[in-house]
């Protein structure tokens, strides 16, 4: 008969409400696989820390918040945030469910034509949209949405060197009471900027009138807060419709859906996020009763990004060592840390074991691999005793952690893609030092020291080395 | 050679202890939880074996190859003595159990 496993002997204090009948024992249930495929043995083939997306969830989400779009309203069309994951595979899916392109900067630009995009099918926001990036967008009649009267100016001079009249749109600052405002973007509709914006374009001249844009925020629990915004940029459509006559092209909704990660500071346990059905509602129960539903529609683009990619995605990570902190608390550091997880500083991420667990489960701080004071994953977090080796999985990581992830200290892993089958196909090779040092140029009278130090088995940087180095 | 006090192994002997790992400390009304190999070695250390013995006991029961069971015992020991539920003496601190 074999002996059971040997597990540090450990007594946790029982503390009233986080124990269910047998104590601490029991209550943690671990994830042994994504989706079929057992997450040690994707680890033992990749490699850790690894990424591992699904296609067949992505594609749920995808197509359940189009469906819930395209039920209540007769044009709509989803667009596929790329800086919330712009690895290509993620992003050709949604591109295959139909989305269109949403980007931020001409490298975003850059990639979604890389993927087939057409311009017409790129929606171009953000605050940044340099002169190239702008000629580029609007001769491959881009959806742009202006940011400033300055964006407004340097389209208008493009438009005229190039001999056109694009069309072009505009971010709309709203307060639909959400807290923190974004008031940073775009043309305030209060004060009137957003008005003198669209009669600047839709009767300078120079351009043609494009669609009316917000974005209310991140993360926005209250689907409430959609119904609001989706209303006062119908009405305002409607306003610049009787003012200025020409009708916008589309409204866009923005992003910001809440996702079904927890927050940091969040009281209560588990995600608190609407479903996509409540914020499709809220938007076309909005837009149907406003002036809108009387006129033919006009398209709304909608941009969510975290609500349907952010479940996609796992980080699968490895136990480097694990010790007692000075206070008693169980830690263990695993390998991937903040230059993978950067989203571990707003979201508690779950954080469960790989195989079945076996005795006591105790309070853990998870730390990263980095030098680094900051590198905490969770600062409490229910673990089972943990050996070197043992995987942790880390979920929901699809959206921004790979997108904000950097080569801080140590190179970024690989990621791989579970397609429809239940297949795992390398989607981005793990970094090498290459990757890093490539675009790195050496001045060559640095490179002979390092030459000459190499060969002297010294760092370079001791007397030794620099007498050699005047002889 | 015990490392307990007999102040600490009479503590220790006034707790309720269940085969299913439930620990009692009457005089303060907290409970814990303990694992298998902490009840195997609560058992031990209330008959004041010493903490080499003890964990020599834990290689026998349970799978244990490589791993560092003094270490671990020590650890368990000054775990206790942060439960009050032995005295901590300062020569016995987080790491010396004198097991190895
Ligand atoms: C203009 C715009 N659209 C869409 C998004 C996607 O946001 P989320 O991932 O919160 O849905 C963002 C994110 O900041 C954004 O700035």
């Amino acid at each position: 008969m074999s002996k059971p496993r040997y597990e540090r002997p450990s007594l946790v204090r029982n503390v009233v409400g986080r124990m269910n009948k047998a104590g601490l024992r029991g209550g943690l249930t671990p994830t042994e696989a994504v989706e079929t495929l057992p997450a040690e043995r994707l680890v033992a083939e990749f490699g850790s820390p690894l990424f591992v997306f699904s296609e067949t969830r992505l594609r749920e989400h995808v197509r359940r918040a189009r469906e819930a779009l395209q039920r209540r309203h007769p044009d709509v069309r989803l667009c596929c945030s790329y800086k919330t994951n712009y690895l290509d595979a993620v992003c050709a899916i949604q591109h295959d469910e139909g989305s269109l392109a949403e980007v931020v900067s001409g490298m975003e630009y850059e990639k979604a034509r890389r993927l087939g995009v057409p311009g017409e099918e790129i929606v171009f926001n953000g605050p940044m949209k340099t002169r190239d990036e702008l000629v580029r967008a609007v001769r491959e009649n881009a959806i742009v949405h202006t940011d400033s009267f300055d964006e407004i100016f340097a389209i208008e001079q493009i438009a005229q060197e190039l001999g056109i009249r694009p069309a072009v749109g505009l971010r709309v600052g709203l307060d639909v009471g959400v807290y923190p405002r974004w008031d940073r973007f775009g043309f305030d509709l209060a004060n009137g900027q957003a008005m003198q914006a669209a009669r600047r374009i839709a009767k300078g001249g120079k351009l043609r009138l494009g669609g009316l844009h917000t974005h209310i925020g991140t993360y926005v629990l209250e689907a409430a807060a959609y119904g609001r915004a989706a209303a006062a940029l119908s009405n305002f459509a409607g306003e610049i419709e009787r003012q200025l006559g020409v009708r916008p092209t589309h409204l866009d909704l923005g992003g910001g859906w809440a996702s079904c990660n927890t927050l940091a500071g969040q009281y209560q346990s588990g995600a608190l996020a609407p479903p996509v059905e409540t914020y499709a509602e809220a938007i076309t129960t909005a837009l149907l009763a406003s002036g809108e539903g009387k006129s033919p529609l006009i398209r709304v683009l909608v941009e969510a990004g975290r609500a349907l990619v952010d479940d996609a995605g796992t980080l699968l990570t490895s136990v480097v060592s694990t010790k007692r902190l000075a206070d008693g608390r169980r830690a263990v550091v695993v390998d991937a840390g903040v230059n993978v997880l950067f989203t571990a500083w707003w979201y508690r991420l779950n954080i469960t074991p790989a195989r079945p667990v076996t005795g006591i489960v105790e309070d853990t701080v998870v730390f990263g691999p980095l030098c680094m004071n900051i590198d905490c994953l969770r600062e409490s977090v229910q673990l089972p005793d943990l050996r070197p080796g043992d995987v942790l999985v880390v979920h929901p990581v699809g959206a921004y952690a790979f997108t904000q992830s950097m080569q801080f200290i140590r190179l970024r892993p690989a990621v791989v893609l579970l397609d429809t089958q239940g297949r795992a196909e390398l989607i981005r090779r793990a970094e090498t030092l290459d990757d890093l040092v490539g675009p790195e140029l050496l001045p060559a009278r640095l490179r002979r020291a390092v030459e000459l130090a190499d060969h002297g088995q010294e760092n370079g940087n001791g007397p030794a080395a620099k007498n050699r180095l005047k002889r | 050679m015990s490392e307990l006090a007999p102040a600490s192994v009479r503590r220790l002997r006034s707790l309720a202890i269940s085969d299913a790992g439930f620990v009692f400390d009457p005089r303060t009304g907290h409970s814990y939880s303990a694992n298998a190999t902490a009840l195997c070695a609560l058992d031990a250390l209330k008959r004041d074996v010493p903490s080499s013995e003890i964990a020599a006991l834990l290689r026998e029961r349970f799978a244990a190859d490589d791993v560092e069971v003094e270490h671990d015992l020590a650890e368990f020991i000054r775990a206790l003595g942060e439960h009050g539920l032995v005295q901590s003496d300062p020569g016995g601190g987080s790491n010396g159990s004198g097991g190895n």
